[in-house]
């Protein structure tokens, strides 16, 4: 299954999707060091966005934030790629300055995508391919 | 989004890694904000200077860029003054050299090392101009008062933009997007004070939100318009507001406000903002003094002495330009600080009560300071500062 959305920053990502139903603040809301969501109450605490294909609504407090994204890839624990329900400033300037792959604008909800497979985001044509189930 | 065959070849990475990532910076805000084109900016003024704020892995990241600024552009306020940071209590040498290390990182791309929230006094700004400007208070001047144009930008998208010298033409940029969309009645008539205008953008603020106000009943000056702006940006999110018959867009256009929501603003609302409450400190120039205020502070101050820390923030190059304005404040005892501000500068920190004459610093000391906010009048100010 291909799905075709918007590219925003370009490269190729792969790897587990992890689906966020709520946005995500990178300021205090995930740890650089680890990659570990460490915002109380969110419905990723806990969870590692290391290596994995990350997908939130939209990113939300500090453009500081962008920075935070940053600090991430250089410290090997960024997403493989981000999706966006609706990219905003804060996500799409980190994911470019991190060389991290993102697209946005998919036709389905992200409640919809397949959370705990394999996936791969491409940030040039803004596609995104899902393994077909077995 | 349109771009032009030399915005596609920096794209393509043919003028170095540093502008091409620029051009996918302002390519994809273009899309994420649906902008048809690029439009070449004036000036830039880059959010994101204070070491406080963009810490060790913003500090990393502008040291990785490589290209030089193509059009004006200075910074905001950073967290000490530049040379004198030894003069304030608070400054460690520690945070001192982190802080050189971001204005270093700054000035190799060619930056002007005026770190300020009032980059109009230094840099003549036209009705009409493009611009990428970050701080809240300076951007609502410079959309409101000088009838520029600018979006609110992020650090980074300031930054892109300054070196590209271009931005995305999208929001405030496209005339048809600057229409009011809420009306603010002052009503006080003749016993509004020029330094109420804070206390009126405090209270605005709180109810315009990021709507475009259309105000009316007041005839403010631009020191005046300036303390407005700056303290509806902060209690609110106002990039642009119009003032009737005052800022130079209502004398431009006609703008339709029959059926927008009402709002108003009572005199009794903007005096109770004025309390009483001992202080340990006083700070002016939030914005930036003018050299208006400065004579103005100067002149209140004459033949007084300083009884407690009283700062007057002010942009460098004003404060050189000004140096007998500066030298008349400074003989009370006063200190005229330039490149930080109250809002941002580790070294107000340690007082428990500030006094202030700012809507906007009232909004922010509380939550930046860890300090109580007293708003008073300049002249008041100057009162508890010498008693």
């Amino acid at each position: 299954m291909i799905l075709k959305g918007r590219a925003i920053s370009k490269g190729s990502g792969r790897g587990e999707l992890l689906v966020s139903p709520a946005p995500i603040s990178f300021l205090s809301g995930v740890d650089p060091e680890t990659g570990i969501v460490i915002e109380k109450g969110h419905p990723l605490e806990g969870e590692s966005v290391a290596g994995r294909v990350l997908a939130f609504p939209y990113g939300k407090g500090s453009t500081v934030g962008s920075y935070v994204i940053y600090a991430l890839a250089q410290n090997g624990r960024a997403p493989a790629a981000i999706i966006n329900t609706e990219a905003e400033a804060i996500i799409a300037v980190g994911a470019i300055i991190a060389g991290i792959p993102m697209i946005d604008s998919l036709p389905a909800d992200l409640s919809d995508l397949p959370g705990g497979s394999i996936v791969t985001v491409d940030g040039d044509t803004g596609e995104l391919a899902c393994d077909d189930a077995t | 989004m349109y771009l032009d065959a030399e915005d596609e070849k920096i794209l393509s990475g043919e003028f170095g890694e540093t502008r091409q990532k620029m051009m996918e910076i302002l390519v994809a805000l273009g899309r994420v904000y649906n902008a048809e084109k690029l439009v070449p900016i004036a000036s830039a003024q880059v959010s994101g200077a204070s070491y406080k704020t963009i810490g060790k892995w913003g500090l990393e990241w502008l040291s990785t860029l490589d290209a030089r600024v193509a059009v004006p552009t200075v910074l905001n306020p950073i967290g000490m003054p530049r040379d004198e940071w030894r003069d304030l209590d608070g400054i460690t040498p520690e945070f001192a050299h982190q802080q050189e290390a971001v204005l270093t990182a700054y000035h190799r791309l060619g930056i002007r090392m005026e770190c300020t929230c009032t980059p109009y006094y230094l840099q003549r700004t036209e009705y009409g101009e493009h611009l990428a400007w970050s701080e809240s208070s300076a951007v609502a001047y410079a959309n409101s008062v000088i009838g520029a144009r600018t979006n609110r930008e992020g650090g980074p998208s300031a930054l892109a933009a300054a070196i590209i010298g271009k931005t995305p033409f999208y929001g405030l940029h496209i005339v048809a997007n600057r229409r009011p969309g809420v009306v603010v009645e002052v009503e006080a008539g003749d016993s509004l004070h020029a330094d109420h205008y804070g206390a009126i953008g405090y209270l605005a603020g709180k109810e315009v939100g990021n709507r475009i106000p259309f105000i009316t009943g007041i005839r403010p000056g631009r020191d005046q318009l300036k303390a407005l702006g700056a303290a509806m940006a902060a209690t609110g999110a106002v990039a642009l507001y119009h003032v009737e018959k005052i800022t130079p867009e209502t004398r431009v256009f006609t703008f339709e406000t029959e059926g927008l929501e009402r709002i108003s603003v009572g005199l009794q609302d903007i005096e109770d903002l004025f309390e009483t409450m001992d202080v340990d400190a006083v700070a002016i120039g939030c914005p930036h003094c003018s050299p208006d205020e400065l004579r103005e502070i100067g002149d209140l101050l004459t033949g007084k002495r300083t009884t407690k820390p009283l700062l007057v923030f002010v942009a460098r190059s004003v404060a050189r330009d000004n140096q007998d304005l500066v030298a008349a404040i400074e003989r009370s005892g006063a200190m005229v600080v330039p490149d930080t501000c109250m809002v941002v500068s580790p070294a107000m920190d340690h007082y428990k009560a500030i006094m202030v004459d700012s809507g906007k610093a009232l909004a922010y000391v509380p939550g930046m300071c860890g300090a109580l906010a007293r708003l008073g009048t300049r002249k008041e100010c100057i009162e508890v500062a010498t008693s």
